[in-house]
């Protein structure tokens, strides 16, 4: 404003406004830290007590389930393989999360996904290797994405509730492919478990070079990544970001809010729809009711201790990668139903949301009142 | 109800991070008084009621009610002991209705609510204030100065013996004010009540205050009795040695061609109802049109649609001649800004960093973007300009914008706004929650748009601000024109006239 001549001494020095600057933003890194760590402990107790309270002992618990994840180099790949799908599963979650819509039916985009790519691939047989991978994955990120942007459209242009569309959604995907496994898509050859044809060994991904973990792995934290940049540091990104915190000025500054709704559930539904093309084409060659272990749902855990934030899912994924793959020693060993690490799961994942209360609360303690 | 407490803090000191928010503050207000807060935008007053609330924790000092030193730990805390505050952000819910937000703020809400009881409760509450408010309407569907009215009212429901308001006519017209201060007045004087009351409008506080304290950054600068302290006393306190902007001068040129066509517009409000019924008005590039008008009256959803946070059931909205679809594109191509009440709510992402908030309009644009990128650095050097011309008061530009005070979220606001290249401006209220220094400067600013060439369309509660800046006065009532003159031959009794008239 050219009326204001003076600048006074009011706003804070610069030298002081940069120091307080860091102390508050190490403050806010340090909170965003802490709440998860704490949402984790607290849930780990509350195991810790159902497993006193069902007569286990629950140090051997966790002593076996550190041995199971993160033991030896055998469960390292074990933790790694099923991290790699739940980077992408939380990315369904997490990026539609930005924009302020809980989509919640990650399951039924990678069945999706996983059963559009078998089909591609079956079809494609004969066709250059590199060309029917490709094929798949886009065939399997747009059965996904199309999918979930349907939840976004309804929304955006009927005020449906994104949440429960999108798990209403998820349903009907499971049934869908059970339909297409069962019928059109089916393999006459596989009796007892109803499956597409396999993809022939020619298009499926290998592994990492010197491990036994297949690429989807780096697959899934190169998305990671590219759904971080999209966020943080483009204009897209930004007009997300706008949406996400305050509608009323996204209008006022005519971003078109109904693309970024809908864009951004297509991206979170391509990402799941790609994690199942990669179990189809690295790990069952077929697509079948594997496709539905669950992935999907621990995505939504993933992506909310994640806080939504792109980069935390890749430690975040490994961490829950790591507990799923200890349930078959806890099963050996202990002789635990399979269901208790779900169990843990699921106290992880309420007190994840008990957490949020804590937002806000912390930061003055960090950033040194 | 029970008699009114006295208040003092001694020494309060408030850091927020290495931010010195208050600084060993010490105030006294005698039990059944009416006493002022004042101080510039950031001065602190919001942060002092907060600490005396327990909505912060003061990092040092006491805070004595009733003469005994209190540990305050939270706003349940406070209000067990009778105290209540009007905050100066709205903090009803805002899908429920007056009823259930007057239930709500007791705090003991029982499993079964015997609805009947409580209506009957409610109804003879209401009925013994001069002010009122439908109990069945949800709290979306009131205008901004209503929706104040029931925050006052929450209080006065639940019994206060001190009550504090931060800015609480910042969004009443000054009949309104009136209106609800004399009330108020009226119950401290039976000495059943104690109020503190932040306020940047010294008309009100030397009408109805007897005596006032002043903050200037974190500190107190100086208290006494209104009637011993001269109005230009307490500016120089307030604000130091420095003289306010003077409004530049209307530039005497003609208006130019029609910038802004409205026609016939007709659109509901949030409940359904026709908020707008047939409002048709044209702005001149370098004329400032007033619409003056009682809230509730349809400025806030014409403003809405020009904004393009609304759509019309019927009319249409042409600028420089041609239909406006209020997106990015035509905003841009027209040098159409706009700027709705309520800045926080609607003008704003609370989320986003101060520098964030000031890009929402070039955050595409070079040097911002490069291609699809973002440039963070073009995005911070543009925030510090801004920052330093427009002296908001925020500790870095990274500071999320819910953390600035109220008045500088505004600043923020017309700071991004006014800097634009602007052939249409359209702003409700922009002075609401600014202190003395800045509504100075912000009215300079409107009026040297206008000397610019820019048509402006100001819609206010106050009616001296239209009647100080306006050419061209109209007033709005039931959502329809009811009155538009220049302003040589515009007169003030007609115009509150046709303002109460259905
Ligand atoms: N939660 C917070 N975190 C960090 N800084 C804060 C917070 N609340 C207030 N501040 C800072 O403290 C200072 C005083 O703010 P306060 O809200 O008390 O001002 P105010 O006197 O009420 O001003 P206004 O008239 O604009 O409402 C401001 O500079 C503000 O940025
Ligand atoms: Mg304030």
């Amino acid at each position: 404003m050219a009326a204001v001549a003076e600048t006074s001494g009011e706003a804070a020095s610069p030298t002081r406004g940069a120091w307080a600057l860091d102390r508050d933003r190490l403050g806010a890194i340090a909170e965003a830290i802490a709440i998860p760590l704490i949402a984790l402990l607290a849930g780990a107790a509350l195991f810790a007590l159902f497993m006193l309270a069902t007569g286990y002992d629950p140090v051997e618990v966790y002593a076996l389930i550190w041995a199971g994840g993160f033991g030896s180099s055998f469960s390292w790949s074990n933790t790694l393989l099923r991290a790699a799908p739940l980077l992408l599963t939380a990315l369904y979650t997490a990026v539609p999360a930005r924009l302020g819509l809980v989509v919640i039916g990650n399951e039924g985009a990678l069945v999706l996904g996983g059963v559009a790519a078998a089909g591609i691939g079956f079809a494609l047989a004969g066709a250059p290797a590199a060309v029917a991978i490709v094929a798949m994955g886009l065939a399997g990120m747009l059965a996904g994405g199309i999918w979930v942007a349907l939840a976004g459209a309804l929304r955006h242009f009927r005020g449906v509730n994104e949440t429960i569309s999108s798990l209403l959604l998820s349903y009907l995907a499971i049934a869908l492919m059970n339909h297409l496994v069962e019928g059109p898509l089916r393999d006459p050859a596989s009796l007892n478990k109803p499956s597409t044809g396999h993809i022939g060994d020619g298009f499926m991904l290998g592994a990492l070079p010197g491990t036994d973990i297949h690429v989807g792995l780096a697959i899934g934290i190169v998305v990671c990544l590219i759904c971080h940049v999209l966020i943080r540091h483009t204009r897209t990104g930004f007009a997300m970001r706008v949406v996400g915190g305050n509608p009323a000025a996204a209008r006022l500054a005519g971003l078109g809010v109904g693309p970024l709704l809908i864009g951004a559930c297509f991206l979170g539904g391509a990402a799941a729809g790609l994690a199942g093309m990669i179990e189809v084409a690295a790990v069952h060659g077929r697509a079948n009711a594997s496709l539905a272990v669950g992935y999907g749902y621990t995505g939504i855990l993933v992506a909310f201790l994640a806080r939504h934030n792109a980069l935390a899912i890749v430690p975040v994924a490994i961490l829950l990668g790591g507990i799923g793959a200890s349930s078959g020693l806890l099963q050996r060993r202990l002789d635990l139903p399979d269901a208790s690490v779900l169990v843990l799961q699921g106290l992880l994942f309420v007190a994840i949301l008990a957490s949020e209360t804590l937002r806000g609360r912390l930061r003055p303690y960090f950033s040194g009142r | 109800m029970s008699d009114a407490l006295s208040l003092e803090t001694v020494g309060l000191t408030k850091r927020f991070g290495a931010f010195t928010a208050l600084d060993a503050v010490s105030i006294k207000v005698r039990a059944g008084s009416l006493h002022a807060l004042l101080g510039e935008n950031g001065a602190g007053k919001s942060t002092l009621v907060k600490c005396v609330m327990g909505y912060y924790h003061a990092d040092d000092g006491d805070v004595l009610i009733g003469d005994r030193g209190q540990e305050i730990g939270s706003p349940r805390a406070a209000a067990a002991l009778g105290l209540g505050m009007v905050y100066q952000h709205f903090t009803l819910v805002p899908n429920m209705s007056v009823a259930e937000n007057l239930l709500l703020a007791s705090g003991k809400v029982p499993a079964v609510v015997d609805w009947k009881a409580e209506r009957a409760k409610m109804t003879r509450f209401m009925d013994s204030m001069p002010f009122r408010v439908p109990l069945d309407r949800p709290i979306s569907a009131l205008a901004i100065g209503e929706k104040q009215k029931v925050e006052i009212l929450k209080q006065l429901y639940l019994d206060r013996r001190l009550l504090i308001l931060d800015e609480p006519t910042s969004v009443l017209t000054p009949d309104e004010a009136d209106e609800v201060l004399g009330f108020l007045r009226g119950l401290v004087d039976q000495g059943r009540l104690t109020i503190v009351m932040i306020s940047h409008k010294l008309r009100e506080i030397y009408a109805y205050a007897e005596e006032v304290s002043v903050l200037r950054q974190g500190k107190l600068v100086g208290a006494g009795r209104t009637a011993d302290l001269a109005a230009p006393e307490l500016t120089r306190m307030m604000v130091g040695v420095e003289t306010l902007a003077q409004p530049a001068a209307r530039a005497p040129k003609p208006a130019g061609d029609v910038v802004l066509d409205a026609s016939g517009l007709v659109a509901a409000d949030d409940r359904g109802r026709r908020a707008l019924d047939g409002a048709s008005l044209a702005v001149r590039a370098g004329e400032i049109l007033g619409l003056a008008g009682v809230s509730g009256n349809g400025q806030r959803e014409l403003v809405e649609i020009l904004a393009g946070q609304r759509d019309p059931e019927a009319g249409a909205v042409k600028v420089h001649g041609e239909r406006y679809a209020a997106d990015r594109a035509a905003a841009r191509k027209h040098k159409v800004v706009c700027l709705p009440e309520e800045p926080l709510k609607n003008a704003s992402v609370p989320t986003m960093s101060v520098a964030e908030n000031l890009a929402l309009r070039r955050f595409d644009l070079a040097p911002m973007a490069r291609g699809p990128w973002l440039s963070d650095g073009a995005i911070r050097r543009a925030a510090e300009k801004l920052i330093g011309e427009y002296r908001i008061r925020t500790r870095s530009p990274a500071t999320p914008i819910a953390e600035l005070s109220g008045g500088n979220v505004q600043r923020t606001v017309l700071a991004r706004d006014l800097s634009e290249e602007i052939d249409l401006l359209v702003v409700a209220n922009p002075c609401f929650g600014l202190d003395v220094k800045a509504t100075a400067e912000i009215r300079a600013a409107l009026v040297a748009q206008r000397n610019k060439g820019a048509a402006i369309l100001l819609v206010s509660e106050d009616l001296d601000e239209i009647l100080e800046l306006s050419d061209r006065v109209a007033v709005i009532a039931s959502g329809k024109i009811a009155y538009e003159a220049p302003i040589a031959a515009a007169d003030r009794q007609e115009i509150g006239k046709r303002m109460v008239a259905h």
